[in-house]
């Protein structure tokens, strides 16, 4: 697919296969060139396709290559483009390879048959409701949030799925390969339009819902009150219910506006599908439907009639629930249909928001810039992740646990401070990102790439705050990283994170002998404010990253100044009273002083203490947080100065994991259970470049293996913007620096104000 | 009872029904009145006796179907004809007008009435035709009509029928059907809405679900549609669906007879054959549809019921 549109039409004269094609831009086709595995899915209106690409990141620090797979779907608006491209590449007669695939996609195409459409829906729907973070929303028409993003729920069995496309299926879905179709209606969206059109000679469908958005039903319908004066009183139907629908225009002698008709036709159709969807439900015992199909895709007006109507015929008992990447379904399923040697199900998989174009703008005049963007294609990126993740087995209640600690979706004055805070950190991390490359020859235009990128990204955001779900910290940070990555820059603080990391080391042996030298009490206090000063050294903070920057002498004993509220904290002894904890579960945070001096001597002093450590650290690189492959390294070297470091690691006392996360921030979340078990107790040192905020399987066995009896988590990615009210089943302890003055004002303190929470469950 | 005290019970006996797109009157027309009588009618009463039944459209818009009349009943200890009449309900302002001027109010009846309009036009029947209600809810007075009409059968003929072979244009035959042991019933109104109730016995029923979506008969289409295809897709489009609501309900209340009343179904063999057809295919031939002859009038007949009971 390296040949663009406008060139090349073929001389052939009796093709009409060749002409009017225009290629999408290269974005849209984002590692064609390394594809092995085509779907594709055309549909009445959209063609979807699918592609699974290898893509090659560079890890910095090791200098290999990390094979991690993609993959993208787009959705397209001409269904025969595909076709003619393939087409025209086969009658040049140069079918290379990459093209052989291509061409194999197309012939998958015509063998599709009807249950196959079913089937690859079923999988494609099963595959994001486990995979895909906030994938389901409910329409809440009254609300400043119209969208109402839902916790992805362990088990999504049994639900009932409603494609409205032309006509309307109706599909009850009982487990991952059993599925039946119970029902359907030929009152769809194709009668929307066409009695649309010939009510109102309007012949678009985006048209027609337009008209019915600044509509008055109540011209056109009769109402109950048209009927009885008022309310019906016996029945408890009120006055403005529709009693019949057009059912004025059936007697009135007058004309009906074009709005008028369109908004009768909508709520007629949509509470004929509804009462049909509500019926089946009750009939099969079922309190879930999700909802699909080009009738509703993306179009608020309609998603309101259907949860209206859902709502007023169950009386409340079902919900009426939409998809994010309801479009994408199809061609999902057939992808990992035609990928089922590759195991795709045993994998967990992440939606990557760099490549992903977002929720579409309830009304597309909002945010002209998004369209222009991508033009009439959507795309949906998703990376497959090297190690299945699994939820943290301490957590008290995975099914209500909510890692994100604010809603920006909800709380509109947080979002605008963020994301002006991320736009104004931008500048910043762009020159970083070249900074980090200063030998290659394209790294500026890369970076400036990037500000583009992640500055529409930002933009998307502040017109549809829920483009791709809820809007967190944690998402726009995994954005910026997920974005980094796309213009290949997988770690711009590596330079930053060395020459830190080997700065601290010099200072750890002083560091220990001081703090040998006090007596137990005062050593419990100076390891917490140590714990607390390493964590200020935070490059992804901008108020630290400008006196790093300004001030290069600024170091450990400078942080400890900068502390605010430390003195309260005399509570930090009784951590460590009482008997010693059977193991640790330390989440890392920074490289350098943070890791060094802060964490490591606390790990010493658990580690006297007689328990157990698991010093936990992102598999991939987060701004300056230090990387499980980083902290080998770190450690190999703290031990070299250190017995008690030393003789731990040899006892496997001190285990170093890797979180399977590639996140500035922790999502301990139950998100997918692979079918199988595998034993990864000697695959620890796999590395992987995972950019998602889940938790490592391995990690999650450990922890059950060591009876871990406590949780530290550090810093403000982790502990503050994440995790904050995380209930976990043993002890934790949350801490971090404030080092950001508007979230200190906000919590009542001031910057550089320390958090420390340790918390004992009940018992 | 009202054998007992039947002369309390003075004529006219009405029976109305007034919903959103059309007024159902029934009419009692005795048969046995004797001369004596006849000297005693009221002028006002015998003009509307003999302007009911001498005339088969009234205005330019009321009709009475005269197929549908019921000959020989017997109610109250009086023998008369039951005379069904139907006008739209745009035109009632017009009705209550011609009430008042008529004088009916001089005549002491009750007016018992149905349907939504019975609500809606209570003050106008008062102001304008000086005459008061008698309010009756509409789904009530639906299920005794149906009972009774069915109790008392269509001229010597069933008053329920069902299809044979609905698709086979040929061999389709309508058969009449017994409905003495009715319970338990779907039935399912079509009006302007539709309304669906599971009938468990004759005090014992309820509203399964209601639907907006009926009888829909826009102006707009009616002048478009001079192409007789796009009518005809309309008409199975909406029958395929309230067939398939209907089906939904009876599989819901584990009902297997569904009553299809209304008067959608009037002159509407398509309508009614798709349904027969619809029914028994997607259920298997577990359920099956029924209909009355006097498909939209039966609100009507309960209210005329109440007016005798009420004596």
């Amino acid at each position: 697919m390296a040949e663009r549109g406008g060139r090349g039409t073929s001389s052939g004269g009796d093709s009409s296969l060749d002409k009017s094609i225009t290629l999408p831009p290269d974005e849209i086709f984002r590692n064609l060139e390394n594809a092995k595995c085509f779907a594709i899915d055309i549909g009445g209106s959209l063609t979807k396709l699918a592609y699974y690409s290898t893509v090659q990141h560079k890890v910095a620090r090791v200098r290999s290559f990390d094979h991690s797979g993609k993959v993208r779907i787009a959705l397209y608006s001409k269904p025969e483009l595909l076709t003619c491209a393939v087409m025209r590449r086969k009658k040049n007669g140069n079918l290379k390879h990459r093209d052989y695939s291509v061409y194999k996609c197309v012939c998958f195409l015509f063998r599709v048959d009807k249950e196959d459409v079913m089937t690859c829906l079923i999988k494609g729907c099963n595959f994001v409701l486990k995979n895909i973070p906030h994938e389901v929303f409910a329409y809440q028409k009254d609300s400043d949030t119209e969208f109402r993003f839902q916790t992805n729920h362990p088990n999504i069995f049994p639900y009932l799925l409603v494609n409205i496309g032309s006509g309307v299926s109706i599909v009850k879905v009982e487990t991952g390969d059993k599925f039946e179709w119970i029902g359907g209606s030929s009152i769809g969206g194709g009668t929307f339009w066409g009695l649309g059109a010939l009510l109102t000679k309007t012949k678009k469908f985006d048209e027609l819902l337009q008209l019915a958005s600044k509509g008055q039903h109540t011209n056109v319908d009769m109402l109950v009150k048209d009927v009885y004066g008022g309310a019906y009183q016996t029945l408890g139907l009120s006055g403005n219910l529709i009693a019949s629908s057009f059912g004025k225009s059936a007697t009135a002698d007058k004309e009906f506006s074009k709005d008028d008709m369109a908004k009768s036709l909508l709520h007629m159709i949509s509470n004929d599908i509804g009462q049909l969807a509500c019926l089946y439900a009750k009939l099969h015992n079922l309190h879930k439907i999700y909802f699909g199909g080009f009738f509703i895709r993306g179009h608020p007006v309609t998603m309101r009639t259907i949860t209206y109507s859902i709502n007023f015929f169950s009386k409340g008992e079902v919900q009426a629930l939409f998809l994010r990447h309801e479009g994408y379904l199809g061609a999902i399923g057939a992808f990992l249909k035609g990928a089922e040697q590759d195991n795709p199900n045993e994998y967990s998989w992440g939606e990557n928001y760099a490549g992903s174009s977002g929720l579409m703008s309830p009304s597309p005049d909002l945010c002209p810039m998004q369209r222009a963007r991508s033009g009439t294609f959507d795309m949906f990126e998703m990376d497959r992740l090297e190690r299945p993740l699994v939820n943290l087995p301490l957590l008290k209640d995975p099914s209500t646990y909510i890692p994100d600690t604010v809603d920006l979706t909800d709380d509109a004055m947080a979002r605008k401070y963020w994301l002006t805070c991320f736009e104004e950190a931008l500048d910043g991390v762009v020159k970083r990102a070249m900074a980090s490359q200063p030998d290659s020859i394209d790294a500026a235009e890369r970076a400036e790439k990037f500000r583009q990128k992640y500055w529409n990204k930002l933009q998307t955001l502040r017109q549809q705050p829920f483009a791709y779900g809820t809007l967190t910290v944690r998402s726009l940070l995994d954005t910026r990283e997920h974005c980094l990555n796309e213009f290949s820059f997988p770690d711009p603080y590596s330079k930053v994170k060395q020459k830190e990391n080997g700065i601290a080391l010099k200072c750890f042996p002083s560091v220990i002998e001081s703090l040998d030298s006090l007596g137990w009490e005062e050593r419990q206090f100076a390891l917490v404010k140590g714990l607390l000063a390493g964590n200020v050294f935070d490059w992804g903070a901008k108020a630290v990253s400008e006196v790093l920057e300004s001030e290069p002498q600024f170091g450990f004993e400078e942080a400890k100044e900068k502390l605010q509220g430390i003195e309260n904290h005399s509570v930090a002894s009784c951590l460590c009273e009482g008997p010693p904890h059977k193991c640790a579960l330390i989440f890392a945070d920074n490289s350098g002083i943070d890791i060094i001096l802060g964490v490591f001597p606390f790990v010493r002093e658990l580690l006297s203490r007689g328990s157990e450590v698991i010093l936990a650290c992102n598999s991939g690189p987060a701004l300056n947080d230090v990387t499980y492959s980083e902290s080998l390294i770190v450690t190999e070297r703290i031990a070299a100065m250190d017995p008690i470091i030393q003789s731990a690691l040899m006892e496997e006392r001190l285990l170093l994991v890797q979180t399977g996360s590639s996140s500035p921030c922790l999502d301990l979340r139950y998100v997918y259970q692979p079918y199988y078990i595998t034993h990864v107790t000697g695959q620890l040192h796999f590395l992987s470049a995972s950019h998602y905020s889940r938790l490592d399987k391995g990690l999650a066995l450990l922890v059950r293996e060591r009876k871990t009896d406590l949780v530290i988590i550090e810093g403000m990615g982790r502990a503050i913007h994440t995790n904050y009210y995380a209930a976990l089943q043993c002890e934790s302890l949350k801490l971090a620096v404030i080092k950001n003055s508007w979230l200190a004002d906000r919590l009542g303190g001031k910057i550089f104000s320390v958090i420390f929470k340790y918390e004992v469950p009940l018992k | 009872m009202c054998g007992v005290f039947f002369f309390l019970l003075v004529f006219p006996w009405f029976g109305l029904d007034i919903g959103g797109t059309l007024v159902k009157l029934v009419y009692f027309e005795p048969k046995d009145i004797t001369a004596e009588e006849e000297e005693e009618e009221v002028e006002n009463l015998k003009s509307i006796r003999k302007y009911l039944t001498s005339n088969v459209a009234y205005g330019s818009t009321g009709i009475r179907d005269v197929h549908l009349e019921l000959k020989d009943l017997t109610l109250c200890g009086r023998k008369g004809n039951l005379h069904f009449i139907r006008f739209p309900t745009h035109d009632m302002p017009a009705f209550i007008q011609m009430g008042s001027e008529k004088h009916f109010s001089s005549l002491h009846t009750t007016l018992c009435a149905t349907g939504g309009g019975a609500y809606k036009f209570e003050q106008d029947f008062r102001t304008v035709g000086d005459l008061q209600l008698c309010k009756l809810d509409e789904l009530d007075c639906l299920i005794k009509g149906v009972l009774y009409i069915d109790s008392v059968g269509f001229n010597g003929d069933s008053e329920c029928y069902y299809f044979e072979n609905p698709t086979d244009s040929e061999k389709c035959q309508k058969l009449p059907f017994n409905l003495e042991n009715p319970y338990p019933l779907l039935l399912v109104n079509i009006g302007s809405g539709v309304s669906i109730l599971a009938v468990y016995s004759k005090d014992n029923y309820k509203r399964v679900t209601g639907t907006s979506f009926g009888n829909m008969m826009s102006k707009e289409k009616r002048e478009s549609v001079s192409k007789e295809d796009l009518a005809r897709a309309t008409l199975i489009t909406i029958t395929n669906n309230i067939g398939s609501i209907a089906r939904m309900c009876a599989l819901n209340e584990n009902i297997n007879r569904v009553v299809f009343v209304g008067n959608f179904l009037r002159i509407n063999t398509i309508s009614m054959r798709l349904l027969a057809y619809a029914l028994d295919y997607w259920s298997k031939g577990q359920l099956k549809a029924l209909f009355l002859e006097h498909e939209g009038y039966f609100g009507a007949v309960g209210a005329f019921l109440e007016l005798l009971n009420s004596a």
